[in-house]
Parts: C-alpha cells; sequence; structure tokens
C-alpha cells in the first residue's frame, strides 16, 4: 500500500511512531460491561466514574472534572430527559436530545469560555449515554506505544487515553487551543488536530510541530523519520547535559526560555533551561473577558515558581495596547498604535489594571526567586511610579499580614531612548526586547510589505551599536543584560549576540536546544 | 420558618463562569434552607443549588446578584453566600 500524507493543524509538539490504534467512539465499543441502566442509574455510574477520574488526575484535568461531576449531580440536568422517558420516548433518545439543547446553548454563547464549555457538555452527555444503552465504557483496549486516531476527544476520554501511554494522537475534528491540546502538550504527547477525515490505515508516522500524519509508511520514509527522531533524542541529550554549565570560550552563557502559555511548556524545558527569561503574562487573559484578579495572578506565578524548582522566573507585566487590545478596556482609537498607548503607559494610564497584578507578584516573590520586568519602556519616571505603587500594595499587605516581598525591577529595552540613556535609570536588570528594538530603530514594522519587513534588518549596524551602549550600560551599572527577542532564538543571532558581550539569551522552548548546542559547538570550534 | 434577603455584585473578573459556580452552588447545598438567585434588574429568580440553572444565567462581572431564603438557617445561608460573592469566590482579589 503506497503511503498517504495528511495535513492537519500543529497541536502539541514531538515524533511518534507507531501501529494506528482506532478509538472506540464513545458508546459504540464491543463488549457491553454492566447491561442497559435506567436514566438514575446511568446519572449516578457516570458521576462515579467520573469522580474516580478527578481523584486520579492532576490539578489541571481534575478542575476540568469537578464542574462535570457537579452537573452529574444536579437534579436539573435531566429534568427534561425524564419528563420526555415519562410521556413515553426512549431513555438514550430522550437523554441525547436534553443535552444536545445545552450543547447548543452553550455553543452559541458569544462569550469564548461559556462556548467552551459545550465540550463538557458533550463529554457528560457520551458517559450517560453508554451507561444508558450499556454499551462503550468497557476498557479501552489500546496497544501501548500507539498513534491513536479518533474524531474527537473530549477532556475525560482523552485522560483516559494517556493513561495508556500513546506514542501521539491524530484527530479528525478539534483545535489546537482546545483543552485537550493544553492537555497533550503538558504531558509530552504529539497531537495533531483537524486532519478532516478519521484516519486509517496499519502504521501511522505523526509529526506533532509540522501538523503531519503519514499514514502506511514508505520504508524510506520510515527510515528518515527514525533517523530524525534518534537526531532529536540524541540532540536534546546532548543539549541535557550542558544544562547549567553552559560556556562560550570559556564564560559562563545563561540561557532561559521565554513563555506564553505555562500549561503548554513542558517540565522537561523547564528542567533543562536556566529559568525562565521571559514570561510573558498576557496569557493570563486568554480566551477570558478580563483580566484575572490578584489571588488567580499569585496562583499561576507561584505554580511556574514551584516547577521551577528553584530558578529564576522574570515576569514581564501586561504588554497589551495598541495591536493588541485589552479586553474589558475600551481605548481610543489610535492612528498609530505603535508609538501610543501601550506597554507600560497603558498599564501606567489604568493603573487599576496593573495594581492586582503587582499585589500578586509581590506575594508570589515571597516564595521563590520572581523578578518584575516593565515592557515599552522610555523614560526612568515610568520606573519610578511602578515602583511606588509598588510600595503602596506592599505596605497594605504587610498591613493585612499578608507575605509579601518587593522584587527585583528591571526593564525591557525595546526604545533607542532607554537603550542609549540606560545609565539613568535606577533598576535591577535590562533585558533587550530586539523585535521592537528593530522596529523603532529602523522605523519599520516586520509585518510590513516586503520592502518595508527588509528594512527591519536585526543586523543592521544602528541596532547592533544601541545592543552594544546597552551592554556597556549595564557593565557600568553592575546589572545583568539578556535579550529576550526572536534574535536569541536564531543560533546564527544568538551566536552574534555573544560576540556583542550579551551573557543572558532567553529564547522560544522549541529553540532551546538548537541555541544551546549552536553556543557549546562554536566554543569548541573558536576557543 | 425565617426568611433572608441580601445582595452582592459580581465583581469576579470572568463573571459567573463554571469554576465560581461550583463553589457557589455547592456552598448552598451545605444549608437546610431553599436559596433563590437572580440578577438584578429583571433577572428570573432560580434554584442556587443546581448548578445547571445558575450557569444558565450567564451573569457577567459587574451583576448585581439577590439572593432569597426561606427555612431555618436562611440567615446564615444569605450571609454566608454573599460573602462568598464578595470575596470573588475565593479565587480572585
Amino acid at each position: 500500500m503506497a503511503e498517504t500524507r495528511r495535513r492537519g493543524l500543529a497541536a502539541a509538539p514531538g515524533l511518534a511512531a507507531g501501529p494506528l490504534a482506532l478509538l472506540p467512539e464513545p458508546g459504540a465499543a464491543a463488549g457491553a460491561v454492566r447491561g442497559p441502566l435506567p436514566l438514575g442509574a446511568a446519572l449516578a455510574a457516570a458521576r462515579l466514574d467520573l469522580e474516580a477520574l478527578a481523584a486520579e488526575a492532576a490539578d489541571d484535568a481534575a478542575e476540568i472534572l469537578a464542574f462535570q461531576v457537579e452537573m452529574l449531580a444536579d437534579p436539573a440536568l435531566a429534568e427534561g430527559a425524564r419528563a420526555a422517558i415519562d410521556a413515553g420516548a426512549p431513555p438514550a433518545a430522550a437523554w441525547t436530545a436534553c443535552m444536545d439543547a445545552y450543547i447548543r446553548g452553550y455553543g452559541a454563547a458569544e462569550d469564548p469560555y461559556m462556548a467552551a464549555r459545550a465540550a463538557d457538555l458533550a463529554d457528560i452527555k457520551a458517559r450517560v449515554l453508554a451507561a444508558l444503552t450499556g454499551e462503550g465504557d468497557a476498557p479501552l483496549r489500546l496497544p501501548p506505544g500507539a498513534v491513536v486516531a479518533a474524531h474527537d476527544l473530549t477532556p475525560s476520554r482523552f485522560l483516559a487515553v494517556a493513561a495508556r501511554s500513546p506514542a501521539g494522537i491524530a484527530l479528525a475534528h478539534g483545535h489546537p487551543t482546545s483543552h485537550v491540546a493544553i492537555l497533550a502538550r503538558a504531558r509530552g504527547i504529539p497531537l495533531v488536530t483537524n486532519l478532516g477525515e478519521r484516519p486509517e490505515g496499519g502504521n501511522a508516522l505523526l509529526d506533532g510541530a509540522a501538523g503531519l500524519l503519514v499514514l502506511d509508511p514508505d520504508p524510506a520514509t520510515v527510515a528518515a523519520f527514525a533517523r530524525n527522531a534518534a537526531d532529536e533524542t540524541a540532540k536534546a541529550a546532548r543539549a541535557a547535559k550542558l544544562a547549567g554549565t553552559l560556556a562560550w570560550r570559556g564564560r559562563p552563557v545563561v540561557l532561559t526560555v521565554n513563555v506564553d502559555d505555562p500549561a503548554a511548556v513542558a517540565d522537561a524545558v523547564l528542567k533543562t533551561a536556566d529559568g525562565v527569561g521571559l514570561l510573558r503574562s498576557e496569557f493570563l487573559f486568554m480566551g477570558r473577558d478580563a483580566l484575572p484578579g490578584e489571588d488567580e495572578q499569585a496562583q499561576a506565578y507561584a505554580d511556574l515558581l514551584n516547577r521551577l524548582n528553584g530558578k529564576p522566573l522574570v515576569v514581564r507585566t501586561l504588554d497589551v495596547g495598541g495591536d493588541k487590545p485589552l479586553p474589558g478596556l475600551t481605548l481610543p482609537a489610535e492612528t498609530n498604535p505603535f508609538l501610543g498607548l501601550r506597554g507600560i503607559r497603558l498599564s501606567l494610564a489604568y493603573p487599576e489594571t496593573l495594581r492586582p497584578q503587582l499585589r500578586a507578584l509581590l506575594r508570589a516573590a515571597a516564595g521563590g526567586d520572581l523578578r518584575v520586568m516593565l515592557p515599552m519602556v522610555s523614560v526612568p519616571d515610568e520606573v519610578e511610579a511602578v515602583r511606588a505603587l509598588m510600595a503602596e500594595a506592599l505596605a497594605d499587605l504587610e498591613a493585612r499580614g499578608i507575605p509579601a516581598r518587593p522584587p527585583p525591577l528591571g526593564i525591557m529595552v525595546e526604545t533607542p531612548a532607554a537603550a542609549l540613556a540606560l545609565d539613568r535609570f535606577d533598576i535591577a536588570f535590562a533585558s533587550i526586547g530586539s523585535n521592537d528594538l528593530v522596529q523603532y530603530t529602523l522605523a519599520a514594522s516586520r509585518d510590513a510589505p516586503g520592502p518595508v519587513a527588509r528594512l527591519a534588518d536585526p543586523y543592521h549596524p544602528a541596532v547592533t551599536r544601541l545592543i552594544e551602549a546597552t551592554v556597556a550600560a549595564g557593565r557600568a551599572k553592575g546589572i545583568d543584560v539578556s535579550l529576550c527577542g526572536d534574535l536569541a532564538s536564531d543560533p546564527k543571532g544568538a551566536l552574534h549576540l555573544l560576540r556583542l558581550g550579551i551573557r543572558r539569551l532567553s529564547v522560544a522552548p522549541a529553540a532551546l536546544d538548537r541555541v544551546r548546542l549552536a553556543v557549546h559547538d562554536d566554543r569548541e570550534e573558536t576557543a | 420558618m425565617s426568611a433572608a434577603s441580601g445582595r452582592a455584585t459580581i465583581t469576579h473578573a470572568a463573571g459567573l463562569h463554571a469554576r465560581p459556580a461550583v463553589r457557589l452552588t455547592k456552598l448552598a447545598k451545605t444549608f437546610a434552607a431553599e436559596v433563590r438567585l437572580r440578577g438584578l434588574p429583571d433577572g428570573a429568580p432560580v434554584d442556587a443549588k443546581s448548578i445547571v440553572k445558575v450557569m444558565g444565567l450567564k451573569l457577567r462581572a459587574g451583576t448585581i446578584l439577590a439572593f432569597d431564603a426561606e427555612g431555618d438557617d436562611a440567615e446564615a445561608a444569605v450571609e454566608a453566600l454573599t460573602a462568598l460573592v464578595e470575596r470573588r469566590f475565593d479565587e480572585d482579589g
């Protein structure tokens, strides 16, 4: 059989090879385990199953399941189904109609958070339906190391599949932003979604980062894929050995990662990085109407500090505005948003958004090595305004007996003004944001049409001189200067920066091993 | 039998979503009193012990909630529930 290649969406990175195992659709599995149940008993059985699953699940999954358990425990859930059964409808049909009405209602909600609950309702529906019909819920028979194929997965079904050590998962539907994708990334299980049809075949190769599924691969493809996988494994192993001891031409180099959503970063990455050099705190309001409050933020920072096990975490305060609107805030339309109210300017204009974040940061800093970095800083007054708000917040927390510690305060160097006048700032560290620095220096957007984008050259001498000026000012002040833009994630850019005197690089998680090896190997060849 | 009423404003940024709603119904169920909940000014009252009904209200941040309870521990129920909302469901500063 000739091999076929199917393209989907990349939802969780990693390479997987193994027999393709079709996941039985819920309710269609062979082998009844406990006969058809009346509705009341089916609801109770589904609830017990979910409670057992929640008890074994990690925190993230347990929270998703707790909502489903509470729904199942509510007699109001099946009111419509009971009425239909009393009127003579078959139980399975009555239950299906009742749940479909809820699923439509949630699915149609404008609020994306509410709309996402439709998946939870579908999960409940399938679980109860399986108990009602006496089908399904048989133990999943999946060979370990299989590439599991399904139409779609609900969170609880994903967890059941994940417990059977699949090599990877290929879905006809689903989406990279779903709960299931977040769970897969956290567990390091390669996942490709949106393949269109449920794949069928004998053997499969799955490339989670490329969103590619190869069915019944030719021997040559298998061999090439195995070489790639072995290469990646060897590279990761070699890179992991260098963790914590990386040096370039005899000088120690600190290599940290940039993090968007902590749930999407594998523990393996946090283990080998020297810390998180940039946490983009915008992740906190992804998919919601407004910024979460102080407690939820403090918890999110504390959770990441725990995972880092003593290594530093640099949190960038909210960097929104201009092209990235802040939900819940109505901003005046700006003709030139990149020169307008963005970054720290926006936070200071709306201190009601900054205050809870500063309080959360002060609280989390009491429990670990947390540092705070301000985006889009132009003048020292901006840093001092934040410092004053922070002092206020600290006094209030202390008065209430809440543990808090003022974290080291630093800035992103993204404007030529900050780069050239760094000596005027009272700061504990600086990190160059090369993307914006290039854009503001050359007055050229990377997103602009061809000829303009080509002007946005990070190797332009003007940018090089600004980086050198920042490094020199940092040395004179005795503070660390790092670089956390895209330039550091490119091995060529990373070596360029080392030659300019930068000794701390913060890179995308996917670039961590690549940059580490490039830095190490450059030392070996030229030392 | 006694009756009690109280109000509280949802300041929790995300409104009355899954996790806060679970906390609210779980707390309501610890009281014997019958507790009804509605969003002011003109929301229909629903059983505060039912997650299905409470989620069905799709209440947003800024909504004023009115609790009406009837039963021996009505006053304690209203007090505890309004306090939970005011504490931002114990998850939000």
